[in-house]
């Protein structure tokens, strides 16, 4: 046991100095220098050689890289360009809405795809099957901006049932605030599910098809108990993984999301860094993002531990 | 009996025969397939089933509503919509296929690399591993933003976020041809390592890779739509549906058809390209066949 977790936190570390390698190198593929593209077109040579000196881009790349690693490894992810702040400090302020956001949206993707996939594997080959099979087809196929944009029309625009953008006031109520992720989350939530769905159904099929539910069938167990106790419970384990890769998925979608909303969020941190070519702010975000999925997938692995008894390492 | 045997006798035999027949026998592929078919032939006949050109400033006749002489309404500038959108489908597929041919180059090649030669499978799946890691979106935004916008750099930003895909896949089907007999003789025969890789595992690998590049080309098609749509893909006066999703958003409440059309071609085609994948992967999974 404390030799598997010594080995996945090695994998992991491996993993991470890949990461930080590849997040690196990729905003280094910046045509041109980077000084001279963070001043812009305005900037005198004086100033362009002062700011390379400055951030060590007058160093050699692998001495960058280096120096780099030191930096991250004392949790400083450098300085935004545009912000005239650390990253760490503007990731931290933009948290808020990217992690309630993410954490709406994760559950109602769960609420909506676990249900649905477990009465498509019951049903499997009837109508309700192929509805819920059809939903999560669409699911997948629909751009999530093309969604939001569409339900702002309706709900926001036309109802006025929510607000049509931003995250309120930075008083207002922490409600109030909440109020403005509704629809953000409805969005990402629909369109994820689609996962989940198709996941707790393959899971579920997978299970009901095995010796022990044929058993409890054979017994004269109820068939509503079969499904629920003796199927679910064994079909649930595959599906915590299947929500960590949503996790990453609603990331993603959120960046998207955020700037549909106007949310002050991580997404939109990232979008407006992108468009100003703050790349301090790009690598730190992208670290942060990959880092946090690399964890959690370490974090599924280990609860497979705890709650899957066959799982032994 | 004679007749039995002349109906036999007149249908295909041969395996890859067999799967296509019980492929497109299934409805849902065939939808799939009918609505790809529509969605292709729309892009390569624009120019001629289109009523305006799509590019055509109309001040006089901006923001109208969908009428018989626009069908899809026209946008801010009095363009037609639906000429716009037929246009779109030219450039949103071949993003999308043109993202598809080189990831599926590099992915496979990669792939081959990782599971036959065993020195190599660390080092590049630790690599696939921490790319994968990224968020697609979001490691196609960086990768856009550093190379700057254009079509050609999201094709490579999008090849680029989809390469380590294929490479699992195609690794994962190469370790289990790899240990088969028939490549164990082809060794022993002396054949050489290259036409082992390129014909005797790729032949036997190429449907897991086919289906991979169905979906592959459905996520490029929305990747695309939401890179233009954030302003990090392509350029603003290329009609991709996302550029037009873009344009129209400050326009939405008031003209919801300007964001409602190049969203459902979206929508179609990567409806349609899911249908024909799951089709096809149910089709080769040994599970699901029994049930087909």
């Amino acid at each position: 046991m404390t030799r598997y977790l010594a080995s996945r936190f090695a994998g992991m570390v491996i993993v991470m100095l890949i990461v930080a390698a590849l997040v690196f190198f990729i905003t280094r593929l910046a045509p041109g220098d980077p000084a001279a593209v963070m001043l812009g077109e305005q900037a005198t040579a004086a100033d362009i050689a002062q700011l390379r000196a400055s951030y060590g881009l007058d160093k050699p790349l692998p001495l960058q890289f280096v120096y780099w690693l030191g930096e991250l490894s004392r949790g400083n992810l450098g300085q935004s360009i545009f912000l005239q702040r650390p990253v760490t400090q503007a990731l931290l302020e933009r948290a808020e809405p990217t992690f309630f956001l993410t954490l709406f949206s994760l559950g109602l993707a769960a609420l909506i795809g676990v249900p649905c996939g477990i009465a498509a594997a019951v049903w499997r080959g009837k109508a309700i099957d192929q509805a819920f099979s059809g939903f999560a087809m669409l699911g997948a196929s629909i751009p999530s901006f093309w969604f939001g944009l569409i339900l702002m029309q309706i709900f926001a625009v036309s109802l006025g049932w929510f607000p049509v953008a931003g995250y309120g006031d930075p008083g207002v109520p922490l409600s109030d605030r909440l109020h403005h992720l509704i629809l953000p989350s409805i969005v990402l939530g629909v369109v994820n599910s689609a996962l989940i769905l198709r996941f707790t159904r393959a899971s579920m099929l997978d299970v009901l098809g095995e010796d022990h539910i044929r058993t409890a069938r054979a017994k004269g167990v109820s068939e509503a108990r079969v499904v629920l106790h003796h199927a679910l419970r064994n079909a649930l384990i595959p599906v915590i993984t299947v929500l960590g890769l949503t996790f990453a998925l609603l990331i993603g979608g959120a960046i998207v999301t955020e700037t549909v909303f106007g949310l002050p969020g991580i997404g939109n941190l990232v979008v407006s860094a992108v468009l100003r070519r703050d790349y301090p702010v790009i690598q730190g975000a992208l670290l942060v993002i990959a880092g946090l999925y690399v964890l959690i997938n370490l974090l599924i692995d280990l609860l497979y531990l705890a709650i899957d008894p066959r799982v032994r390492y | 009996m004679a007749n039995a045997g002349a109906a036999s006798a007149g249908r295909p035999r041969g395996p890859a025969a067999i799967i296509v027949r019980k492929l497109f026998g299934r409805r849902v592929v065939l939808v799939g397939a009918a609505i790809l078919v529509v969605v292709a032939l729309a892009a390569l006949l624009a120019p001629w089933i289109t009523p305006y050109d799509p590019m055509k400033l109309r001040i006089l006749d901006r923001l109208q509503s969908p009428r018989a002489s626009h069908w899809f309404g026209t946008d801010e500038l009095g363009r037609d919509v639906f000429s716009r959108v037929v246009y779109g489908a030219r450039y949103s597929l071949m993003i999308g296929a043109l993202v598809v041919l080189v990831s599926m180059f590099c992915g496979v090649l990669l792939g081959l690399a990782a599971g036959f030669f065993r020195r190599l499978d660390g080092p590049i799946m630790r690599v696939v591993d921490a790319m994968m890691s990224f968020p697609d979106i979001l490691l196609a935004i960086a990768l856009v933003a550093v190379l700057g916008a254009s079509m050609a750099n999201v094709v490579i930003a999008l090849a680029i976020v989809y390469t380590p895909r294929v490479a699992r896949v195609v690794r994962a089907s190469t370790l289990v041809v790899r240990e088969l007999l028939y490549i164990e003789a082809a060794r022993a025969l002396g054949v050489s390592t290259w036409r082992i890789l390129f014909v005797h595992i790729l032949n036997n690998i190429a449907s897991p890779i086919l289906v991979q590049a169905t979906f592959i080309f459905a996520y490029a098609v929305l990747a695309e739509a939401g890179l233009s749509f954030l302003g990090v893909g392509v350029p603003p006066e290329i009609p991709t549906w996302g550029t037009m999703i873009a344009s129209a958003q400050p326009f939405a409440h008031q003209a919801i058809w300007l964001v409602l059309f190049p969203g459902v071609a979206i929508v179609l085609s990567a409806l349609s390209l899911q249908m024909v994948g799951d089709g096809f992967r149910d089709l080769l999974d040994p599970k699901l066949r029994k049930a087909l």
